[in-house]
């Protein structure tokens, strides 16, 4: 009886924690413009019990999949009684409607987080930022249960059997891509919470941002790393290794990612020096801004894109009124409320204060520039324009250049100093450096490719401008201090500018020195792709749990050697959907990856086979972990722990 | 008062994006290249290839999602292009043709020799039907949902790969 009740409790569960959100959002708020400690005190309670009403939703959902139930729409259009289980449960999030639930369901988390974890927060700030994000909350509840129900029944028809998930969506990278992704997103409006709650509570002053920092970070850390695996999974799953399209839904997520950059450099700016308060608080509302505009963008289906998800205008509709009540009302708080003086904190043209301001605009300017690109062609559109694509050689020709400038100034911050240094030391902290940079990146295309090549030089320059100066000082800081003295927040820097130089080099390499072949192959034939041989050696039918499959065995050997290696690609039919997959034989490397792909069937036996050479494809995803867990790493610096542990909230604020 | 009206600047330029995205949730960005997409199949009248006797009209894409393919004994792509279209009919996906300015003879012939994925085919000598249809040339392929509204045109050959990335998602998509 109860296990047939699952979609109704889940449903149930829902409209429990919208209504939770609602207090969650308006007492605090009332509480705090009134100052009454009991309406405050309601934050917290009502923030842990919207979150546990929507995970019990999100598990009773995660139940019908798992139970089959395919009397629950979501569950026969998307799920299929021969798939197996985990990806039952990540077929969850693979739809509109699920995917919306594991959005509010991370949102409820990180709300539930913040309560958690700020006990030192002033009463009245706390109750603001949960406040704010009861708020969000409310709008992404209403829009759940109005026009995308998760749990609606398909009665008294019940489907026999599912429509099976897209078999593009069987896969690893997509059990954990979109939840870590959903992670970055969601977790800017942490950091947004804290700026409107700044700004309404009218002290603008830099302790709100070393609150936010930390929440920051990680959110960046989490988006860092689901960018990355979404760039890995377009790479081995769609069959043609290409690993980034500038497709509207990357750069959805690339947006939000880039403006976070240059917030969680401007925050350290507020906090240490107190100044670009009121930029600070715009890049917080923006960056928060635009992950809902990429939750547009990708939901209303309003641009053309590889991500083929559902559209619906009503859908469509309410996103864009959540998207303009929360953006145009923060930036209506933002213009009323921002601080009418900026408190005047002087600096050098030559300091990291300088030098963070032009990391900022830099920054910006990307954002603004994919953003055209992203949403040029509906501008065209709805100007009666025509109809146009823009196109990858639009981003590349502007982005390319732009993060080579980036760099430059990029590599010259970590050595800086904060609000003037001489031009004698920096020069003395960078020429060798520098040099050096320069030499190794124009030689080292030569000696590897036996040909100069541009962007290669380029890249591997910028990459190593990030790199030396850092160890340079790392460096001459061991002799003076040693080491271990050094925060984690130091750490932190120097790992994420690592991050970036080891997926510069990985793109400016693998987008030059790849090798692609397109060959006809039978069993017994072989071909020589970029100093390896690529054998067939058997091809065979199987049967998948739910896919049939026809198997090329490769035997490979590199040139010389004796050892070899078997590569085995696939083509498979998925039986619900009928629909043909390419799986992708893959053998990576720190240096190169093999990649073996199965085209078509030729009919004579043989097979249309394509075989990659991918140099340093690996560095791409490397450098977006060492990103990462730079962020990380800032955040556990002993700052915000010995915060928590000794200093009281009050004093803090006035500290 | 003027930083006041600096700080109104995020705002409005927010407005402005909105106006657009707005505007574009009305606008179909695939409404690339046919003006017939969303549109009624164009209604006819003529016979069969198979039967002189028979006469079919727009009815006949009614009910079902259907894939009605331009073809033409004369055109040399055409034959290339009959295996994807066996491939799709096994799949059970269903298959109306238009035998587009040529003889009855020579249209028979044409499948006798590589097959027959069409469970009818429109014989069209005159080409009328093409005109209706603002048909370039053969081969060109329309999808028809059950309603009879053109959901999808392919112009020229349809390729193995097409078949896997374009025209099963756009069937399934309508089924």
């Amino acid at each position: 009886m109860l296990i047939q009740m699952i979609p109704e409790i889940g449903h149930f569960a829902l409209i429990l924690a919208l209504l939770m959100a609602l207090v969650q959002a308006l007492m605090p708020l009332a509480g705090a413009a009134t100052r009454r400690p009991l309406w405050m005190a309601y934050a917290r309670p009502m923030a842990a019990g919207q979150f546990g009403f929507v995970l019990l939703a999100f598990l009773c959902l995660s139940a019908s999949y798992l139970l089959d139930d395919f009397s629950v729409a979501n569950v026969a259009n998307n799920s299929n009684s021969l798939l197996p289980w985990y990806y039952k449960v990540s077929a969850v999030w693979g739809n509109h409607e699920g995917s919306m639930l594991l959005w509010i369901l991370m949102l409820a988390g990180w709300s539930f987080a913040v309560a958690c974890f700020s006990r030192d927060l002033p009463e009245a700030m706390l109750a603001r930022v949960l406040g704010i994000m009861g708020l969000i909350s409310i709008g992404f509840l209403a829009f759940i249960l109005i026009t995308s129900n998760p749990f609606e029944r398909l009665l008294p028809n019940v489907p026999g059997d599912g429509a099976d998930l897209n078999p593009l969506l069987q896969d690893f990278g997509l059990i954990i891509h979109p939840p870590t992704l959903y992670m970055g997103y969601v977790g800017f409006s942490v950091v947004f919470a804290f700026a409107i709650a700044a700004l309404l509570g009218g002290r603008l002053d830099a302790a709100w941002t070393r609150w936010a920092r930390p929440w920051t970070n990680i959110a960046w850390a989490f988006l860092t790393v689901g960018i990355a695996l979404g760039s890995w999974w377009a790479y081995y799953e769609l069959g043609w290794g290409g690993w980034w399209f500038w497709d509207p839904v990357e750069n959805a997520s690339l947006l939000p990612w880039l403006a976070g950059t240059a917030l969680i450099h401007s925050l350290a700016v507020t906090e240490k020096r107190g100044a670009f308060k009121s930029w600070t608080v715009l890049l917080a509302i923006s960056t928060f801004s635009l992950s809902l505009l990429g939750t547009f963008l990708v939901r209303s289906g309003v641009l053309t894109s590889v991500h083929a998800f559902a559209n619906d205008p009503s859908r469509g509709f309410f996103i864009l009124m959540l998207l303009g009540v929360t953006v145009g009302l923060s930036l209506l708080v933002f213009a009323l409320r921002a601080p009418r003086v900026s408190h005047a904190v002087g600096f050098n043209w030559l300091s990291r204060d300088a030098l963070l301001l032009i990391n900022n605009i830099l920054l910006i300017i990307m954002t603004v520039t994919v953003l055209l690109g992203t949403v040029y062609p509906l501008l065209l559109d709805a100007l009666g324009m025509g109809k146009i694509s823009v196109g990858p050689p639009y981003f590349n020709a502007l982005f390319v250049p732009l993060t080579v400038v980036l760099c430059l100034f990029m590599g010259l911050g970590p050595v800086s100093r904060w609000k003037r240094m001489a031009t004698g030391e920096l020069w003395r902290r960078l020429a060798l450096a520098g040099l050096a940079a320069l030499v190794i990146g124009i030689l080292a295309p030569l000696l590897y490719g036996g040909e100069w090549n541009l962007w290669v030089s380029l890249g591997l320059v910028s990459a190593l401008w990030l790199v030396l100066p850092i160890l340079r000082d790392l460096y001459d800081k061991s002799r003076k201090t040693g080491l271990r003295r050094l925060s984690l927040a130091y750490w932190g820097m120097v790992l994420g500018h690592l991050g970036v130089a080891v997926t510069i080099v990985g793109v400016a390499v693998v987008s030059n020195y790849s090798v692609e072949r397109n060959v006809r192959l039978a069993p017994g034939d072989s071909v020589q792709v970029a100093g390896y041989e690529f054998a067939m050696t058997d091809l065979q039918a199987r049967r998948g749990p739910n896919f049939l499959a026809d198997t090329a065995t490769f035997e490979v050997r590199r040139e010389g050697a004796t050892r070899s290696f078997t590569m085995a690609p696939e083509k498979r039919l998925y039986l619900a959907r009928g629909m043909p997959m390419t799986q992708v034989a893959l053998r990576p490397g720190l240096f190169r990856d093999l990649y073996v792909a199965m085209g078509e069937d030729l009919e004579d036996g043989s097979w249309a086979i394509r075989i990659q050479y991918k140099p340093f494809v690996r560095w791409l995803w490397l450098g977006g972990l060492l990103m990462a867990a730079g962020g990380v790493l800032a955040v556990a610096d002993r700052r915000y722990r010995r915060r928590r542990a000794t200093a009281p909230a009050g004093k803090e604020a006035l500290a | 008062m003027k930083r006041r009206l600096i700080l109104l600047v995020p705002l409005l330029g927010f407005l402005v994006l909105s106006i657009f995205l707005y505007r574009g949730l009305s606008l179909d960005p695939a409404q690339r290249d046919s003006a017939l997409l969303a549109r009624d199949f164009p209604a006819f009248e003529a016979s069969t290839l198979e039967d002189p006797e028979r006469r079919v009209d727009r009815s006949l894409l009614e009910g079902q999602v259907t894939l009605v393919n331009v073809w033409g004994e004369w055109c040399p792509t055409c034959k290339q292009e009959m295996p994807q279209l066996l491939d799709l009919a096994e799949r059970g996906i269903r298959l109306v043709g238009i035998d587009y300015k040529d003889t009855r003879e020579q249209g028979l012939e044409f499948l006798e020799e590589f097959g027959n994925p069409f469970e009818v085919n429109i014989f069209d000598p005159e080409g009328e039907l093409g005109f209706e249809l603002g048909v370039y040339g053969a081969p060109e392929t329309f999808l028809v949902d059950r309603d009879g509204i053109i959901r999808y045109h392919h112009t020229g050959y349809i390729t193995p790969q097409d078949v896997r990335e374009v025209i099963l998602p756009e069937v399934q998509k309508w089924q």
